[in-house]
């Protein structure tokens, strides 16, 4: 089983979402990476979702995009990423990792390459925003080979037909962009959101998680109560963006317990209910 | 007497009809962009396939082109300029003429109509040099639309008379201070208005990249360019080119030229784009001579990049030809063999610029001085009675400041 469907299959054991942090990898350098990574797990994250900087996030918020600029300046590549991953695996080898980012780096190291020195380094799962399902089919090959799960979005727009699409594509989890926008934007309407899920859930037995706009562990454990897991980036981000260098991995840490403990409330509010 | 080879028009024109359905151009084009804009894009392409089918959308555009806009564009014989090279004849298809001093309103009246079809009374548009942004302003104030244009602070401060003009028509001058500061950033900018805006709002993109539709939706607009060159060729010199030449940025003045005459197989299409400083010193933006294929703005097609894949920021002194990617119709054009693509350097654009002034009476935009340098190249050692048709495709009253500079000139 691979690490991403057994960490969801031993939340729903404990009836808990799971808790997906993202940070831009090489942000503020690549030094710093392995350390908040570290922090992260340790104050409760269940997978980590490492963002691959690309000079032109298209469809990022300014937060996300500085940290991609932040990470470009300190000299971060695709495969300087992929080493930081192997030296963790070493260390951990339960929590599962997926790299977000864009089409363009992956592609010129060639989709086949990336997909067997993803999966040597020990990577689960790649989302890559610009590859839409139609156009992800020598994508979604390439990585079923290397055993890693495509990960894909939906959001407030997808028709019943994407849904539908995504749904026979996506492994691991599928991610649903919770508002019309970009990352780090304003905060979410829950309802809206759990309707949603109710009808993406009607087609896959996938786990859902879902991010963009989730800023504060209130929110978080609203989405909780309904969600398989919950992606907090931007927040986690702009702390990273506002330490000292040295204190990033600790401020990010301390962020993210504040919304574990978001999660973990909505776990005890629904075996209230 | 030198032998004739055969005629440019002696053969049949053969079917073209790319992109297929879903936008590929070959394996170029494209939906590369996230969900969230999906069913935008999914909106805009079954209205644009409507007004497409539509005569009354036709008719509209025909009328506001002929009245507004001022078309048709005439084809000029430039005689002195041809007989001061000694060899083969330059035509001129006069785009500079237009409403706005160049082809980009072709593209944005089309759209502007368009948005009016869907609803959408808010138009955003980006801009690199101004020139798409003041058409869009242009068009936005032609029909009353709230008018949005984002432009990167770097090219804020180089074309303050540009953002000017945008500011007298009414829109609003967003700049962008993100990554480069230029074109590219100011698209990001714009698309994420637009992911975040979409059900009031229209994005007018304005060159043949970005996702599917646009890349043909925006060479259809501006292929009234080469579909009136195929009817004043012959009135006007007895038969169709030998060479079509048109300078290459993004790619839609050399679409709108290039595209009626793809069936032509007689007719040789060259693009050419900005070597800048010259392709050696890494200096340009000479996509397709020197890049590679990769995934940027919603479509595959060539592009500027590191060896990470990382998007490089490139030089031209033609603010509108300063772009890292290049439509991806002609990245298949490329492919195929059926254009193409060669560069001119700053230097060599810049002295077809005063040349052309000089021979002519007609100052060409630094974008299109690059198509008319390369002519300028080619003439010389071609027989006389063949024949060059350069796509002119603007003016060059915005080029004023940079010319004199150039010329170590202040005012």
């Amino acid at each position: 089983m691979s690490r991403i469907a057994a960490t969801f299959e031993r939340l729903r054991g404990e009836r808990r979402a799971a808790l997906v942090p993202f940070v831009t990898a090489g942000d503020p350098s690549p030094a710093h990476t392995l350390g908040i990574i570290r922090s992260l797990v340790a104050n409760g994250a269940d997978v980590i979702e490492l963002g691959v900087p690309f000079s032109d996030p298209m469809a990022d918020g300014p937060t996300i995009q500085r940290a991609s600029e932040r990470a470009l300046r300190a000299g971060t590549g695709l495969a300087l990423i992929l080493d930081t991953v192997r030296q963790y695996r070493r260390e951990d080898d339960r929590t599962p990792i997926v790299l977000m980012g864009y089409a363009n780096p992956v592609e010129h190291m060639g989709v086949a390459a990336f997909a067997a020195r993803a999966k040597e380094a020990g990577v689960d799962g790649v989302l890559i925003v610009d590859y839409p399902p139609e156009e992800s089919a020598a994508w979604v090959q390439a990585l079923a080979g290397a055993g890693i799960d495509p990960i894909f979005l939906l959001s407030p727009t997808s028709s019943e037909a994407r849904i539908d699409l995504v749904s026979r594509m996506a492994k691991g989890y599928i991610y649903y962009v919770s508002l019309k926008g970009v990352t780090g934007a304003a905060n979410i309407d829950t309802a809206d959101v759990e309707r949603m899920l109710a009808r993406i859930r009607a087609s896959t037995s996938v786990p859902v998680g879902v991010g963009f706009g989730i800023r504060e562990p209130e929110t978080a454990r609203a989405i909780a109560r309904f969600a398989d897991a919950v992606v907090i980036g931007s927040r986690i981000v702009e702390e990273i963006e506002r330490a000292e260098p040295d204190r990033a991995a600790a401020q990010a840490g301390a962020t993210l317990a504040a919304f574990r403990a978001g999660v973990d409330a909505a776990a005890r509010d629904k075996a209230a209910a | 007497m030198q032998m004739r080879e055969p005629v440019a028009d002696s053969r049949q024109p053969a079917a073209y009809d790319l992109p297929d359905a879903t936008g590929h151009f070959g394996p170029y084009g494209g939906t590369f962009v996230a969900e969230t804009l999906q069913a935008a894009l999914a909106e805009l392409r079954e209205a644009y396939e409507a007004c497409r089918k539509d005569p009354a959308f036709q008719a509209e555009l025909a009328y506001e082109l002929e009245h507004y806009v001022g078309r048709p564009s005439p084809v000029y014989h430039a005689r002195r300029l041809s007989d001061e090279l000694g060899g083969a004849q330059i035509y001129l298809k006069r785009e500079d003429l237009n409403h706005t001093g160049a082809h980009k309103v072709n593209n944005t009246m089309g759209q502007a109509l368009v948005a009016r079809r869907m609803g959408k009374p808010r138009v955003i548009a980006e801009t690199g040099a101004g020139q798409h942004g003041v058409a869009t302003a242009t068009v936005a104030a032609r029909y009353g639309m709230e008018c949005v244009v984002y432009m990167g602070t770097e090219d804020i401060a180089r074309q303050a008379q540009n953002v000017y003009r945008m500011k007298l028509l009414g829109a609003t001058v967003v700049p962008v201070s993100s990554g480069s500061r230029t074109l590219k950033d100011a698209l990001n900018e714009a698309m994420r208005d637009w992911v975040t805006n979409v059900a009031n709002t229209f994005y007018i993109i304005g060159t043949v990249a970005g996702p599917h539709p646009y890349p043909m939706m925006v060479r259809d607009f501006n292929s009234v360019v080469g579909k009136e060159c195929l009817v004043q060729m012959p009135a006007l010199a007895g038969r169709q080119p030998d060479y079509v030449l048109a300078c290459v940025g993004g790619g839609s003045n050399a679409m709108g030229i290039f595209h009626p005459y793809i069936p032509h197989e007689g007719v040789k299409l060259i693009g050419v784009e900005a070597g800048g400083l010259g392709i050696a010193t890494g200096r340009h933006a000479a996509t397709l001579s020197a890049g590679s294929p990769g995934v940027l703005h919603g479509n595959r097609t060539y592009l500027m990049q590191d060896a990470d894949g990382q998007i490089l920021e490139t030089h031209s002194i033609s603010a509108g030809l300063d772009y890292p990617g290049v439509g991806p119709e002609h990245a298949w054009l490329k492919d195929s063999g059926r254009a193409c693509y060669v560069s001119i350097t700053d230097d060599e654009a810049l002295a077809a610029f005063h040349t052309l002034c000089r021979t002519e009476g007609i100052i060409p935009a630094l974008e299109s001085s690059h198509a008319v340098a390369h002519a300028m190249k080619m003439a010389p050692s071609l027989p006389k009675d063949r024949i060059l048709l350069v796509n002119l495709s603007g003016r060059g009253d915005k080029d004023m400041h940079t010319v004199a500079k150039a010329s170590g000139i202040t005012f």
